[in-house]
């Protein structure tokens, strides 16, 4: 591989997973929003108004570095990808454009109104506000993954070759419009992807929340934010198993080479055993010191625990993907789903015989769970984009034809060093916000309070 | 009139949008510096503070639009201006920190820290913007294969500084206007003059660009010559910015900023006049050049993007509409949030 492509793939990889840490939490703590805003509503008790303003400000902090890690990305196929760009411009660029019209101009409005409007709408509206922006990250959701899932399972075009500075040039061009926004993965992705968010801001707000009462502050508000976050856990953790296998299945049908990567099955053979765990020696082909169960794998895509799954022996070398990591952060997101399983029901049971709020170590557990979602999400985006590779369109565009050529090894380091380095700054910047904001606590002082005093203390500077 | 040139119209308007609308959150960021005192810097961030994400997300779109439609400039252009274009989004992403994070903590070293963070990277998005625009009017060097042949400095010459400065300028003397609309008091006094000193700032700019552009780059006055009628264009532009500092007189702030914003689309509107049917001119070589033709996508996708905008911009100018309205009027200092 060459530096240009290595270094723009790490760059890549880096940016997109540094930014794909906010925008689960903003989904997710957008459900958790209307919940919360909701029960104001209805019953106007103070406490659920204070619970909601106390969120709303965490949603602002994680919505604007959502915002300011997205535009790079929005470039970034242009500048690392120019040739992938020229390839798929003509499908993939409308679904980039209409998540721009449909989504982030509504989102970010409504923003407005939901971040600076308490005083200047009424409740209602407010609260009109909290569901179109929620809406509108969902949106978002929906035609990134449109476009994403496109590359991994392309449906809907043709491919057509035309002349450029006498060179034949390819491309892919849209037929079908509806086929390439419900190609064979969307639904699957798309729902999988917003379970998963909405896990990960139910986390969010379980673990500050977990966090208050420990430490003996704001009881009753965090006792209710609880609840909303366990309610959203058992619901979400469920469906996030149901749409991850339906997921798999549909890997086992179109990236059939990815299926075998995740399982680490090099040879196509009967009664195809499962892993709970192990280690792939990608050398000598083989999984080693893992539990396998015999079958397992076979009934899971079949429903027949004899019928071979196919292996990797079935593709030419230059068509496998690397195996080990996308096998492991497969296994680890799946670890982690089955652990929130486990953790909702517990929280319910404890909640229901009335011991949750004693139950020191189980508000541990939650308060550091927080980190678990976002594991899954990363390994989960790694499992399913490394198990894409070599191809960037699967079986249309291999990654190494897709990278810029026009650059030099030098603009590229320079951009990943540069950008590496401030979407370190802007991740720090985060975790000190967030951690002044949960020390603030959930009903600090007010405006003209926090203001008088800063006056104060820059008259005496 | 063909589904290629309503493309190359509807993305100058999404790239227009961005001007009018992002232009006055940078021109407030390139005034930022100019008071020294904390609440009224807090007054300049709550002024753009609810609406300046929205405003940039006309670029966003303005950038997923061209990936759509022309597929080959997005490709060429983006990989071509390599370095400048992640100096863009370097400054772009440290103005969003920079407004949000200001104002979190009282320490004045952190405060003043990031206030030159926003002013400088507001004065750098407006720069840039100004220079791509100056090397596209002058062309840039593309070979047969539509890629950009030369390196960062080959961006840099002494026309693109000018438009650089004059886009300056520009954001400048709108984001004045828009203070004047939304302050009062001993602070309005203080932004009004400004008015008057940035419009003259902006008008010896955009003299001399207009001087140097028909001396040396002839080519952008064709379309001019073939269809007088467009004249009406640069005289409408003319009257724009010459009714400005008649409307700040009679303090009427809102025709002011109206007047602004009709400038600068029309400015943007010579610019594509000039510039049409190319997209990206190639300077050696005029055959090179991107046009609305070979880098566009397929017509059926074209339609479809032209249904999808149908759908869906009377909504966003129905809402961005319904919230500019919810947050009229003066900023007042109970509602600092930034
Ligand atoms: C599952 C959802 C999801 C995924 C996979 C991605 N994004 Fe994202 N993105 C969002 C969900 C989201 C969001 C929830 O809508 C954000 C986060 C915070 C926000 O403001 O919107 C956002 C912000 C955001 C912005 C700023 C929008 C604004 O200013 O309002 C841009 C330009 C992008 N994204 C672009 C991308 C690109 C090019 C991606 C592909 C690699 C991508 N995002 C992956
Ligand atoms: C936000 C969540 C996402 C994460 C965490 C993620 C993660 C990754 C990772 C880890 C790689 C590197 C794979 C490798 O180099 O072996 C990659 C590559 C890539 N992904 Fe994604 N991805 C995300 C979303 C998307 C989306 C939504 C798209 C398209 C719309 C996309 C398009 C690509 C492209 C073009 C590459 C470059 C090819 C490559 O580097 O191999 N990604 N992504
Ligand atoms: C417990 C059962 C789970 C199963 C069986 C499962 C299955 C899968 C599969 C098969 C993929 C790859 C899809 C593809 O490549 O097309 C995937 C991707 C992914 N998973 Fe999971 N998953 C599970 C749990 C989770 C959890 C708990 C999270 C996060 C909270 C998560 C987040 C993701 C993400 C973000 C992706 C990448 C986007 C996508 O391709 O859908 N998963 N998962």
């Amino acid at each position: 591989m060459g530096e240009v492509e290595l270094l723009s793939r790490i760059q890549f990889a880096i940016t997109a997973a540094f930014h794909f840490f906010y925008p689960p939490m903003s989904i997710g703590l957008g459900i958790a929003l209307i919940i919360m805003e909701g029960m104001y509503l209805k019953t106007k008790d103070k406490k659920w108004e204070e619970l909601t303003r106390f969120w709303v400000k965490i949603f602002g902090i994680i919505f604007a570095m959502g915002v300011a890690s997205g535009i790079v990305m929005e470039f970034q196929f242009g500048t690392n990808w120019a040739p992938y760009s020229r390839f798929v411009g003509d499908v993939f660029g409308s679904a980039l454009a209409a998540e721009g019209i449909f989504a982030f101009f509504l989102e970010s409005g409504f923003l407005a109104i939901l971040l600076f409007g308490w005083n200047k709408v009424k409740p209602r509206t407010h609260f009109i506000s909290t569901i179109l922006v929620t809406f509108g990250a969902h949106l978002s959701a929906v035609w990134i993954l449109v476009a994403n899932s496109w590359m991994q399972t392309p449906a809907g075009f043709h491919i057509v070759t035309r002349q450029v500075g006498g060179q034949t040039i390819a491309r892919a061009e849209i037929i079908d419009f509806w086929q390439v926004v419900f190609n064979p993965s969307t639904i699957d992705r798309l729902t999988h992807t917003i379970f998963a968010s909405w896990l990960t801001g139910a986390f969010l707000v379980m673990s500050i929340s977990a966090y208050y009462i420990l430490k003996n502050r704001h009881i009753e508000h965090a006792k209710s934010a609880i609840k909303v976050g366990l309610v959203i856990a058992i619901v979400a953790s469920f469906l996030q198993v149901i749409t991850g296998h339906s997921s798999a299945e549909g890997v086992s049908k179109n990236q059939p080479a990815k299926l075998a990567a995740m399982e680490g099955i090099f040879e196509t053979k009967e009664n195809t055993p499962l892993h709970i765990f192990g280690w792939v020696d990608e050398k000598e082909q083989k999984v080693k010191y893992g539990i396998a169960i015999p079958g397992l794998l076979s009934w899971l895509v079949h429903s027949d625990a004899t019928k071979p799954v196919t292996g990797l022996d079935k593709f030419p070398t230059q068509d496998r993907p690397p195996v080990n990591i996308v096998f492991q952060t497969f296994h680890i997101m799946i670890a982690i789903g089955v652990s929130f399983i486990i953790i909702s029901i517990v929280g319910i049971i404890l909640w229901a015989t009335k011991k949750l709020w004693d139950a020191k170590w189980f508000l541990w557990i939650l308060v550091f769970a927080v980190l678990l979602p976002h594991i899954a999400n990363q390994t989960g985006w790694i499992a399913a984009e490394v198990g894409r590779q070599p191809w960037i369109v699967y079986g249309l565009l291999r990654t190494s034809d897709a990278f810029s050529k026009t650059l030099t090894s030098g603009q590229v380091w320079f951009s990943l060093i540069l950008f590496t380095a401030i979407y370190l700054l802007i991740f720090l910047l985060f975790i000190f916000l967030l951690d002044r904001k949960i020390k603030q606590g959930i009903t600090p002082e007010t405006e003209p309070e926090i203001y008088a005093k800063q006056k104060a203390i820059i008259d005496r500077q | 009139m063909d589904l290629n040139t309503i493309w190359f119209i509807l993305i100058g308007v999404l790239f227009a949008g961005y001007a009018i609308l992002d232009g006055f959150d940078l021109g407030v960021g390139t005034l930022h510096l100019f008071v020294k005192n904390d609440s009224h810097r807090r007054i300049f961030l709550n002024s753009i503070g609810p609406v300046w994400d929205g405003n940039e997300v006309w670029l966003i779109t303005g950038g997923g639009a061209l990936f759509a439609a022309f597929p080959e400039v997005y490709a060429t252009v983006f990989s071509g201006f390599y370095i400048a274009l992640f100096l863009l989004l370097v400054v772009l992403v440290f103005r969003a920190i920079a407004i949000e994070f200001r104002s979190k903590r009282e320490s004045p070293r952190w405060r003043q820290n990031w206030d030159i963070a926003f002013s400088l990277s507001s004065y750098l998005i407006a720069l840039l913007l100004g220079v791509a625009m100056g090397n596209i009017i002058l062309g840039i060097p593309l070979n047969q294969f539509h890629e950009f042949t030369g390196n960062f400095w080959t961006l840099i010459s002494p026309y693109t500084v000018l438009t650089g400065i004059t886009t300056v300028a520009l954001f400048m003397m709108h984001g004045a206007i828009y203070l004047a609309m939304k302050t009062e008091g001993e602070l309005q006094a203080k932004v009004q003059q400004w008015v008057n000193n940035t419009i003259i700032f902006f008008v010896i700019c955009y003299v001399s660009t207009t001087m140097v552009t028909l001396i040396y780059v002839p080519h952008m006055t064709n379309h001019f010559k073939d269809y007088p009628i467009l004249f009406l264009v640069p005289l409408l532009n003319m009257l724009a910015i010459a009714n400005i500092p008649r409307e700040i007189h009679h303090k009427r702030y809102g025709w002011a900023f109206i007047s602004s914003c009709a400038s600068i689309a029309f400015l943007l509107a010579l610019f594509a006049i000039g510039i049409f049917p190319n997209i990206v001119p190639s300077s050696p070589n005029p055959e090179y050049s991107l046009n609305i033709y070979n880098a566009a996508s397929s017509q059926k996708t074209l339609t479809i993007m032209l249904i999808i905008a149908i759908i869906g911009v009377p909504f966003v100018l129905a809402y961005t509409a319904g919230i500019y309205w919810v947050f009229r009027g003066k900023v007042k200092q109970e509602d600092l949030s930034y």
